[in-house]
């Protein structure tokens, strides 16, 4: 039993502190030809908190996959609190102790909060047993760990955040002593985040082992006590989080060094080429998630729109793109105007120069089941360069798809790939590769770098700006205040559908926004700002 | 699935060996129950095998039967690419006999066969595809599920087609009702006559140069999906209609494409039959050819080639399977359809039930392949 302990001597616990919680040895798994995770071996002390950083791509889910079961590693073995187990299912997994919270929620939405977190570990035969069995379990496991949400609430009702506290619950409820989270601030507004991460020290006092997945090195210096690195498959380095920098991480995940700053010049606007006035949509139920807006982006300039996610973004972008009719107030791109009483369609506004970044690239921004050079003209699609005669010609597509990737590095450079099996920087940089390309006058941008490893938010950062430079009016949207501080030359702040605050963005900082897009900006500071 | 770590196959696995394995486990079990009724299942075997493929009247029949289910398979194929399920197959095709039937009735002497068979084509197609239309466009402009509608215009068809028959267009003076039979000059040319040209003599079966407009249909129906804006529109939709629309592409008019070629290609069973076979008009000429078509497509993957081999395999089950109760008095018609209900139930239901355990075979023979290969010398 004393045996394990010995092997890591960098470690500052003695010989005689108490096995790792988990301890994966020799972790190898491929997929065909690629080789997912080489020789992987990590060892995660119980009631400590765990980082796992690495690019899109590095072999971090593929790890935490075997570890539940998911898949099954071709070498290596896995030891849970000192003893070796198979983990040949999710069963398997849960019945070592193991819960995962998964990046995309496994919810019923129409169940609520107790019935989700009762699903499949009912206790008896009749529902009502288990429902007060569940109630009883799930107010202990609130006060213990903090864990509040509303156990009679529907899942459809609630925030993402409180859907992800239910992740958690579910996991707590089957008896886990050991949490995976898998890039859980993916989807969180700033506060969501940090109400997470409170959570998770409470969990780590309760003696509860959490291994965390993610790309946001903030995040990790900011929760984790140990951290390891991946890339290419393999772990390459093992810090203590205490002792090692945000830089030295970066560096360590991609295996050069990196800017940390992006360059770029002071914008000189021309033209105006969107102009938004009074723009209001209402959603289903008549209420109005755009708010009465108004804003114009010239060419040449970057305007980032800040907010916590929910707060009419996504509805603006939609309906800038023509995706959804507006019903009050006009959009004007170069001297067309788009009115109620005149809407438009995708495919109209695309043709008046505008290209569009969408904010979900899976499920809208390409056709996952698409080939690469399928996907790689969606919405040029009826365009004639493409065309032969009454049919699409495969070879010019291909061809164009082929130079796309190469001038965007796409990786890999192979159009005959399904748009699918591309990793997430990948597929984000063949999209805007597309949106790109026309050298729109106007571009849409939705969380361009939402999901992407580092290498790649570089890459795309540098083309949005570029294509300022060339002239472009961009219209970039994100909830990352890191990265809207770091291109927009103006910068917006949503809160509840409105506009509520406009600042230059070199003159913008974290506190600043952050207290604007809580909308807690007293007006004597929101006058001081204003540009 | 998930937690099965198969390597990916080669595409003669995925696509050739994979089917065959399937009808040979469907064959296998039809042998069980052929074999517990008392029968000799080998001789039923060889019986269908001989009955569709043996000698150039059983061809015929099997190549015939083929005929209307490309048509079928191809009309509920196109609609699967757009993400929509056209179980109206039948009732379209029902109706596409019509409109070749009354345009016969009117014309049938009025034009040359050159002219009657383009217009005959169009006539058949349109009535089809307007008879698909209406569903179409209930489920683009008012959201009501194409499978309920579809269904439901089956039974229309079949009651107007009653009425129709009974009331207007029976032959006056005959009981039975059927139409008039249209002029001689009409009528499509059988193969036997086409092979009768070329002073090569066959037996006299339905088969007739439709089955000429099923291929082109097939290559006609593969260039408009893989190779056309609107093609690939349509598989937009099928596949997301969100990125879809966000991709400038109009869901509701795209529904109404598809459906319309839908119908169409359904339509076309009614040229086979009407035009080709019966030269009258009369009830229950569809025999169940439009919902076969939804095995049949979904055994041929969606994919034209797929959907005539699988037409091929219905065709042969059906003649074979018609030899086969006619030879073997105790295997009954309804014995036959058991056995092509365990082909689809293979084929569809189950077609990737033997994946797991054929990529076991397969990674374990390509890991020894040198040492297999001298095993085998």
């Amino acid at each position: 039993m004393t045996s394990s302990t010995t092997t890591a001597g960098v470690q500052s616990g003695g010989s005689n502190s108490p096995p790792a919680a988990i301890e994966l040895k020799g972790i190898s798994k491929a997929f065909g030809l690629v080789q997912a995770n080489k020789d992987v071996s990590i060892k995660v002390e119980a009631g400590s908190i765990h980082g796992i950083v690495g690019e899109n791509g590095a072999g971090k889910s593929t790890l935490m996959s075997i570890l539940y079961g998911f898949y099954e590693a071709d070498e290596g073995t896995i030891h849970i609190d000192g003893n070796k187990v198979e983990i040949k299912n999710s069963n398997d997994a849960i019945a070592a102790g193991i819960g995962m919270v998964h990046q995309h929620f496994m919810l019923v939405d129409t169940f609520t909060v107790l019935e989700n977190v009762m699903m499949g570990a009912e206790s008896g035969a009749l529902l009502r047993d288990s429902v007060v069995a569940a109630r009883r379990e799930l107010e202990r496991l609130e006060k213990e760990y903090a864990l509040h949400v509303d156990p009679d609430a529907l899942a459809s009702d609630l925030p993402v955040g409180q859907l992800q506290r239910v992740e958690i619950l579910k996991a707590l409820y089957r008896g886990a002593r050991i949490l995976i989270l898998d890039e859980p601030t993916g989807v969180l507004t700033p506060q969501e985040t940090d109400q997470l991460f409170r959570i998770l020290g409470a969990l780590k006092d309760q003696g509860v082992t959490i291994i965390l997945i993610t790309h946001k090195l903030r995040e990790i210096m900011d929760v984790t006590d140990n951290v390891e690195v991946m890339r290419h498959g393999k772990m390459v380095a093992h810090r203590v989080t205490a002792e090692t920098s945000k830089e030295e991480l970066a560096e360590l995940m991609v295996g050069r060094k990196m800017r940390t700053d992006l360059q770029k010049q002071d914008a000189k606007p021309g033209d105006v080429a969107l102009v938004v006035e009074n723009l209001t949509v209402r959603d289903g139920y008549g209420i109005a998630k755009v708010d009465n807006v108004s804003f114009e982006v010239k060419a040449g300039e970057i305007v980032g729109v800040a907010g916590v996610s929910g707060n009419g973004q996504s509805e603006l972008l939609e309906a800038l793109s023509g995706i959804t009719p507006i019903d009050d107030g006009r959009i004007i791109y170069d001297g067309t105007d788009i009115t109620p009483s005149r809407p438009t369609d995708p495919a109209a506004v695309r043709h008046m120069s505008v290209g569009h970044v969408p904010e979900d690239r899976q499920r809208l921004g390409m056709i996952t089941n698409f080939e690469a050079w399928e996907s790689s003209i969606l919405g040029h699609q009826r365009s004639p360069e493409f065309q032969k005669g009454l049919f699409l010609d495969p070879h010019t597509v291909k061809t164009h798809c082929k130079s796309l990737m190469e001038q965007f590095d796409v990786r890999p450079p192979t159009p005959d790939i399904k748009s699918a099996n591309f990793s997430g920087g990948n597929q984000q940089k063949l999209i805007l590769a597309r949106e790109i390309e026309r050298n729109p006058k106007v571009l849409l941008v939705g969380q361009p770098t939402r999901g992407v490893d580092i290498g790649a938010i570089e890459f795309i950062h540098r083309q949005l700006v570029e294509l300022r430079d060339k002239g472009g009016a961009v219209l970039l949207i994100s909830v990352e205040l890191d990265e809207v501080m770091t291109l927009a030359d103006r910068i917006l702040v949503m809160f509840e559908g409105r506009i509520v605050a406009q600042v230059a963005g070199d003159k913008a900082d974290e506190r600043m926004l952050g207290l604007m897009m809580a909308n807690a900006m007293t007006d004597e500071n929101s006058n001081e700002v204003s540009a | 699935m998930s937690a099965s770590p198969v390597k990916p196959l080669p595409r003669w696995i995925d696509v050739g060996l994979i089917p065959v394995l399937n009808i040979l486990m469907a064959l296998f079990v039809s042998g069980l129950i052929i074999f517990a009724i008392g029968e000799d299942p080998w001789e039923a075997v060889k019986i269908m095998a001989y009955g569709a493929l043996g000698f150039d009247e059983g061809i015929g029949y099997t190549l015939y039967y083929t005929t209307n289910f490309i048509f079928t398979g191809l009309a509920v194929a196109v609609a699967f690419h757009t993400g929509l399920f056209n179980i109206g197959g039948e009732g379209q095709a029902y109706i596409g006999g019509l409109g070749v039937g009354l345009f016969l009735l009117a014309f049938d002497t009025a034009m040359p066969i050159w002219l009657l068979l383009p217009l005959g084509i169009v006539v058949a197609g349109l009535f089809g595809a307007a008879w698909a239309a209406v569903p179409a466009y209930l489920q683009a402009y008012r959201g009501s599920h194409i499978v309920i509608t579809t269904i439901m215009f089956n039974f229309i068809a079949a009651a107007l087609m009653v009425y129709l028959m009974v009331n207007i267009l029976i032959k006056p003076g005959q009981m039975s009702p059927q139409s008039v039979t249209f002029d001689k000059q009409s009528h499509l040319p059988f193969m036997s006559d086409v092979f009768g040209w070329f002073g090569m003599e066959i037996a006299r079966t339905p088969l007739n140069i439709t089955v000429f407009w099923a291929i082109i249909c097939c290559f006609g129906l593969w260039a408009f999906i893989w190779r056309t804006k609107w093609g690939y529109e349509t598989r937009a939709v099928g596949y997301n209609e969100r990125a879809a629309v966000y991709g400038g592409v109009d869901p509701k008019r795209t529904i109404m494409i598809a459906m319309f070629i839908s119908g169409g290609l359904a339509g076309f069973v009614g040229l086979n039959e009407i035009m080709g076979v019966h030269h009258k008009l009369l009830l229950n000429f569809t025999a169940g050819y439009g919902f076969t078509g939804i095995a049949v497509s979904l055994m041929g993957r969606n994919h034209p080639v797929g959907i005539v081999l699988a037409s091929l395999l219905f065709g042969i089950l059906y003649q074979g399977g018609a030899e086969l109760a006619f030879e073997m008095p105790s295997i009954t018609r309804e014995m036959v359809v058991t056995i092509q209900g365990l082909v689809i139930l293979f084929s569809g239901a189950l077609a990737y039930m033997s994946v797991p355990w054929v990529s076991k075979i397969y990674n374990y023979l390509a890991a020894d392949k040198p040492v297999a290969v001298e095993g085998e010398a």
